[in-house]
């Protein structure tokens, strides 16, 4: 005979019961009021000393809270959970008001001919219906595309080298990297301007802006894939070997498919950190307001330079186009990251 | 009786013994080959200054299974690694003696590590399938990898899958990823890519550590069979499955110094009679 067994409803007992949830709902809100009769009654002012008064008054009740109804310990950990939780804050605010702002001022410029007509034929104080940036966008992606092409061999050989060569120039390559990566973004446009420009070219092009994006690009690219081919367990390359590879057939067939997911992940981080770039644009490519198709020659246009330009003129008509340029440029950079983000969480298929 | 006399008799124990791998106890670097098989010739290990391995000396004739067992940290897994050049993978890692493949010294200056390896194949601890290839071209990879010629691969692939003992399981699914098989299959996945390139020896390092018991059987099983057309060495931790699968077995043993090879024999002899009494305390389980 079978007997039926009663099925328990299932439980989280661990969540703060309805009591507790009054709690701390009202130690919010008592938060909010110790902070409106504080800034009252005192000389502080504005947005500022509300946000920091409602912290210290929400870490010091937490505190109180957990000192009451538990011990010293737990009023601790009240304490710094309720820190945290203004570190975070401090992170979200500024970057959700940054987006907030580029979106609501970006959204006036846009338009339905922006990605289809260039400023060959307008002016940026003509109303904001002429014209449009694929100019720019154009100019952007090939920027990209030779800085990319240049980048990524010379930043995945590298990363090759640091984890499965491990030669006697690993330590001094890898530091190279690292400080590379900090090199100013206007340096990087310099070196490139006295190096190649004065010297070599003579002139303004989409090419030698690629170059100085290279400079940027190489260490991103190089760190990232380091970072990902470590992560590659050593018993596949032994593998790979034992079976009677040489070294180079086994990273080229074992290793990098293994670790192709993540290196594309590298690639895009790469792109994400040279599309925005600004000053070595502003130095070395002359910023046309016609399509250029051709990287070796002629200025070319790309969306900081636009945007700069945008902003620089001053108009009312030049300030919303920049700020559309800066909604695409945000548009674009997010998308990036996206992408990233799904090709690098996607297991190797 | 003293240590030192009773090494002595112990060799003087192995002198009429005409099996190869009991004579290879005393064989010193540039005695006389037998010219089949697999030697090793007063092999040293050491990783930096740390000398892992002291004076090895086995053979291993054409066709037989040796069981290489002792405790952890004894020296096993680095000497079956000096055997098809694995060793020097690691940087830090140097090493003495010979080991001659058919009676050539493969560390000779000048050998070709890479046919060396094709020949002496290698099964890890842990199961390691290529994870961005299919079951089927996880199977051919050393044919790719070793740049070899074959125009039946399917026909290899089938036999080296029936020869691992995975066939039944995956022909259904040979286009699946590697890593959706078990850890037992992936394991005699990789015994089935080791078999592709046709290697005369096979060295296993503890294949079965990572396993459960059914799989591990299954694998006993792959090498019994295996055993008919190559050579195997497996080093092992388990006592009753080098019972179970080998013809000779060594014991290994460090005293807190390099590891040593305290005594080989016939399985057999081994577990019912060893000569030296560190190996009986081993065997029958009084330590290790």
């Amino acid at each position: 005979m079978t007997q039926s067994i009663a099925i328990p409803k299932p439980s989280r007992p661990w969540r703060p019961s309805p009591r507790e949830r009054v709690i701390n709902i009202s130690l919010v809100l008592g938060s909010f009021l110790a902070s409106y009769l504080i800034v009252l009654s005192t000389e502080m002012k504005g947005k500022l000393a509300y946000f920091f008064v409602f912290f210290a008054a929400l870490a010091i009740l937490n505190f109180a809270l957990g000192l009451i109804t538990k011990d010293w310990m737990s009023g601790k950990d009240q304490f710094f959970s309720v820190l945290m939780l203004l570190g975070m804050t401090l992170v979200i605010l500024p970057t959700a008001n940054i987006l907030y702002t580029v979106f609501d001022r970006g959204r006036a410029g846009l338009h339905s001919g922006l990605l289809t007509n260039d400023m060959a034929l307008s002016t940026p104080s003509d109303p904001i219906t002429n014209g449009g940036l694929t100019h720019a966008i154009v100019g952007t992606f090939l920027l990209v595309l030779v800085a990319l092409i240049a980048s990524v061999p010379i930043g995945i050989l590298t990363a090759l080298y640091l984890t499965e060569i491990k030669g006697r120039f690993t330590r001094p390559i890898r530091f190279l990297v690292q400080a590379m990566s900090g090199v100013p973004s206007i340096v990087a446009g310099l070196f490139i301007l006295s190096a190649v420009v004065y010297t070599v070219t003579q002139s303004y092009s989409g090419l030698v802006g690629s170059l100085s994006l290279t400079i940027l690009m190489i260490p991103t690219i190089a760190r990232t894939a380091e970072e990902v081919l470590n992560l590659i367990p050593n018993d596949l390359r032994e593998a790979g070997v034992a079976l009677g590879a040489t070294q180079w057939r086994t990273v080229a067939m074992v290793v990098i498919p293994a670790a192709r997911s993540g290196l594309i992940t590298a690639l895009i981080l790469g792109v994400a950190r040279i599309v925005g770039e600004t000053a070595p644009i502003l130095l070395l490519t002359g910023g046309g307001d016609k399509i250029n198709l051709n990287p070796t020659q002629g200025a070319m246009g790309s969306l900081p330079f636009y945007i700069w330009k945008s902003f620089l003129l001053g108009t009312e008509e030049s300030i919303t186009r920049g700020w559309a340029g800066l909604f695409v440029l945000l548009v674009l950079v997010l998308f990036l990251f996206m992408l990233a983000r799904f090709l690098g969480s996607r297991r190797a298929k | 009786m003293t240590a030192d006399s009773s090494k002595k008799e112990e060799k003087e124990m192995t002198t009429p013994a005409s099996l190869a791998s009991i004579a290879a106890q005393t064989k010193q670097p540039g005695t006389k080959s037998l010219g089949i098989g697999l030697e090793a010739r007063g092999v040293h290990a050491w990783f930096g200054k740390h000398h892992a391995l002291s004076n090895v000396s086995l053979d291993f004739a054409a066709g037989t299974v040796t069981a290489l067992i002792g405790p952890s940290g004894c020296g096993k897994s680095t000497f079956i690694r000096t055997l098809n050049r694995m060793h020097e993978f690691i940087p830090s890692a140097a090493m003495a003696g010979e080991v001659l493949l058919d009676g050539k010294d493969i560390y000779e200056p000048g050998t070709d590590v890479t046919k060396i390896r094709l020949k002496i194949g290698m099964v890890f601890q842990k199961p390691n399938p290529f994870p961005s290839m299919t079951i089927g071209e996880n199977v051919l990879s050393g044919l790719k990898l070793a740049e070899l010629k074959n125009s039946k691969t399917d026909e290899l692939m089938e036999e080296c899958l029936v020869r691992a003992g995975l066939w039944n399981e995956v022909k259904d699914r040979l286009n699946a990823h590697g890593g959706s098989l078990s850890g037992g299959q992936q394991q005699r996945l990789c015994i089935a890519r080791a078999l592709a390139v046709n290697p005369q020896v096979l060295l296993m390092d503890e294949p079965c550590s990572a396993l459960d018991p059914g799989s591990t059987l299954r694998i006993e099983e792959t090498i019994k069979e295996l055993s008919r057309t190559m050579t195997i060495i497996i080093v092992t931790h388990n006592m009753q499955q080098a019972a179970r699968v080998s013809d000779f077995t060594a014991f290994f043993l460090s005293d807190g110094g390099p590891g040593e090879m305290i005594e080989t024999a016939p399985t057999s002899q081994i577990f019912s009679q060893p000569r030296d009494k560190r190996t009986e305390n081993y065997v029958t389980g009084r330590f290790g």
